[in-house]
């Protein structure tokens, strides 16, 4: 049993029950026990000294790849743990583009125990919507849903089939999963690399045009609406798709979105010097865009911020551009990044606190993402001026694909706490005993 | 006559970037090594040294333009080719060029079908990296051959319409020759099906022409681009029969020229399709012209880059 464990002096900035000021923060048995101005000392009890800080729901990070099983050269789940709470995340959504592909619940079982021996935070699993990600015919959605998984999705690939995903969508109310969505017209990608427009032209890269992700938003949300199905947009990045969401939900369509930290903070002037760790899928795109995702962020268009963190090594990325893999790493990076959107003034700090907890919590029915008395006990501790240099080498996960490198953040993990234990502080993992 | 030091970097990597003196210089050198080669007493300032050309895309043309170029000026060529090498064997970009790097030429001359491959591989090696084509997008030597050859003919590029004709979308040479062409006072046009104008071209220098007859009309040098059918997967046009109706260069529509006005293509043609070939062998082609001073525009590179 863990033992009592109080955090005294900070700043509780919990959106959902609407607690932003000085706050003691009392768990026991693993669970919140009691939010007070001034809590009274309990025997036995550890202290977290959070004076100068903010004390936040645990941040929950809705697309993560852990990699595990199958390419652990790149991520292993504990890794990936590390790397989690190292950036605040008391919980995290395995995409199911494993080896093999989390299409069935052995592979669901699997990496919840291999989280579970990792000990640092919640792992949640998402399952494949269709067998092998191959857009073609249903996974055993129903077991999946048996197995634990919280939500499907064939993410990293859009699924083009329409009646299969009608079918799915259908489906998967009979389980409550919400499903997520990867949204790209393959046959609009096509052989693109990065996003349609002057630098796409002037670097001799194919274009991805916009309508190739707005196009599938519409589509999906049409069928959404007509089967009132959940559905949760992964990493949107272009204006036209936050309009069609927005419109939607008005509407009173049952969609959740995300954004990534790299679509809401950087264009594609980061591939200049064919830089492939500027390189995703979706592509970064132009500065109207990034408005339109930072607006959608700030007026709950978007519900939730999400990494995608995607591991990969120089093998994938020291290459031609047009050769090197999709993807980068991001749960040591987002909560600055995210804060960087306060700094700014474009969202208010209960916002980007409700993005990064409470949001995404209600995405996909997750546990936590407030304080209130009973929730888990998981909390994020965050020096809201501690000024730093994000460095890939000091990163704790094996991989170091990061277009953030070198870039000076404010706003640092002072401590992560899952389930009642201190599992990071003072820049180093707690390992679990 | 001493070659242009390259000031920002040591590599050709593409025009980009380049200014308008660095540029006349070159053609100078090039003037040089054209009137000493003519004369039978070609200048050897490469004597003793080595490039190294490593093709990853078949080109004959450009390969053996550098090789004559460099053999010319008393180099020894190196020919790193892709078949029966480690490159087929599943050898990276980048291991392949630190191998020859390891060799010791003072240059490497690189064709990739990826853009950005030779400026990946100058971050790599101690040598020069010149750029021989980079996916869709530079191929210095080849602009800088078309504006030799035009400013050749016409004395001056200054007030001149060029209009560059085909597939834009793809090609490196449209693009290097943009920005060549502009830098020595060239206004230039760009024209092709819509599916292979790519977006914003206008940002690199051009216009895009609102109707190619009218556009061939106008202009003092019509440059068509090589229709590439391995780089059409998407079927950008219906076919090259329609293609050749719409975007190719006729006899009759070149008849409509302005006097004095010139044919280039990069080569090799594909006669019918972008060019008839009574356009491709008639009065206005500069084709073999382009050949030929490709070799000096070449020697005048090497002479610079490859030290």
């Amino acid at each position: 049993m863990v033992k009592p464990l109080i955090i005294r002096g900070g700043r509780v900035i919990d959106p959902h029950n609407r607690v932003n000021g000085p706050r003691d923060v009392v768990f026991k048995d693993g669970r919140v026990a009691e939010v007070s101005e001034k809590a009274p000392a309990i025997e036995g009890a550890a202290i977290v000294d959070a004076r100068g800080c903010w004390v936040l729901p645990g941040l929950i990070d809705l697309h993560v790849h852990l990699r595990e099983p199958g390419d652990e050269g790149k991520e292993t789940i504990l890794t990936g743990c590390r790397a989690a709470v190292a950036g605040g995340f008391t919980a995290v959504v395995a995409m199911p583009n494993t080896r093999p592909i989390n299409d069935s619940p052995l592979v669901t079982r699997y990496v919840q125990g291999r989280a579970r021996e990792a000990g640092l935070c919640d792992v949640f699993v998402a399952g494949a919507i269709s067998k092998g990600l191959k857009g073609e015919e249903m996974a055993e959605i129903g077991e999946l849903a048996s197995a634990g998984c919280k939500c499907i999705t064939d993410d990293g690939f859009p699924v083009m089939n329409a009646g299969l995903l009608r079918r799915a969508f259908l489906y998967a109310r009979a389980f409550s999963l919400p499903v997520m969505l990867h949204e790209e017209d393959l046959t609009l990608s096509a052989r693109g690399v990065m996003t349609e427009g002057h630098r796409a032209t002037r670097l001799g890269l194919m274009p991805i045009p916009r309508s190739a992700e707005v196009s599938m938003v519409a589509r999906d949300l049409a069928i959404a609406e007509e089967t009132g199905a959940r559905v949760h947009f992964a990493h949107l990045s272009c204006e036209g798709s936050v309009r069609l969401v927005r419109e939607a939900k008005r509407r009173g369509v049952n969609a959740t979105a995300e954004a990534t930290p790299h679509h809401f903070t950087l264009t594609d002037a980061a591939v200049e010097g064919y830089d492939t760790n500027a390189k995703m899928n979706p592509p970064l795109r132009q500065m109207e865009d990034v408005k339109a995702i930072r607006e959608a962020l700030a007026d709950g268009t978007i519900d939730a911020i999400a990494t995608d963190h995607a591991p990969h090594g120089p093998l994938d990325k020291e290459v031609e551009f047009d050769k090197a893999a999709n993807g980068v790493i991001g749960l040591e990076t987002a909560l600055p990044l995210a804060l960087e959107l306060v700094q700014q003034g474009v969202l208010s700090k209960e916002r980007a606190v409700e993005l990064l907890t409470i949001g995404p919590a209600r995405a996909f029915g997750l546990p936590g993402g407030h304080l209130g008395a009973g929730a888990p006990a998981n909390v994020t501790v965050v020096d809201p001026d501690a000024k730093w240099i994000i460095d890939p080498m000091a990163f704790f996960s094996k991989s170091r694909n990061t277009p953030f490198h070198g870039r000076s953040v404010i706003g640092k993990v002072s401590h992560t706490i899952v389930g009642g234990r201190v599992v990071f502080e003072g820049g180093q993992i707690v390992e679990n005993g | 006559m001493s070659a242009p030091r390259a000031t920002r970097n040591p590599h050709l990597l593409g025009i980009e970037g380049l200014d308008r003196s660095f540029i006349e210089a070159l053609f100078e050198l090039a003037r040089e090594h054209k009137r000493a080669v003519a004369s039978g007493t070609p200048r050897t300032p490469l004597a003793g040294r080595a490039v190294a050309n490593l093709f990853f895309e078949d080109s004959t043309r450009t390969r053996t333009s550098f090789e004559i170029a460099a053999k010319t000026m008393g180099a020894e060529v190196l020919n790193w080719t892709v078949a029966g090498s480690s490159v087929s064997k599943g050898e990276s970009l980048l291991d392949t060029a630190k191998n020859v790097d390891a060799i010791g030429p003072g240059a490497i001359i690189i064709r990739h079908s990826s853009s950005g491959a030779a400026l990946l591989v100058s971050r790599y090696v101690r040598c020069s990296v010149i750029n021989a084509g980079d996916g869709a997008h530079e191929h210095p030597s080849q602009a800088l051959l078309d504006a030799f050859t035009l400013q050749d003919r016409f004395g001056t590029l200054e007030g001149k319409r060029v209009l560059i004709a085909g597939d834009i979308l793809h090609s490196r040479v449209a693009r290097s020759n943009i920005y060549c062409l502009r830098l020595l006072g060239a206004e230039v046009l760009v024209s092709g099906p819509p599916t292979l104008i790519p977006r914003d071209i206008e940002m690199l220098g051009c216009k895009v022409a609102p109707s190619f007859r009218s556009a061939v009309e106008m202009a003092d040098a019509v440059m068509m681009l090589r229709l590439q059918a391995e780089r059409q997967p998407d079927q950008a046009f219906p076919s090259a029969r329609e293609y050749a109706a719409h975007w190719g260069l006729t006899g009759a529509l070149a008849q409509q020229m302005k006097d004095g006005a010139v044919v280039l293509h990069p080569g090799p043609v594909n006669r019918g399709v972008e060019l008839s070939p009574e356009v491709a062998d008639g009065v206005r082609s500069t084709i073999l012209d382009q050949v030929a001073n490709g070799v000096a525009i070449r020697m005048a590179i090497l002479e610079t880059f490859a030290w």
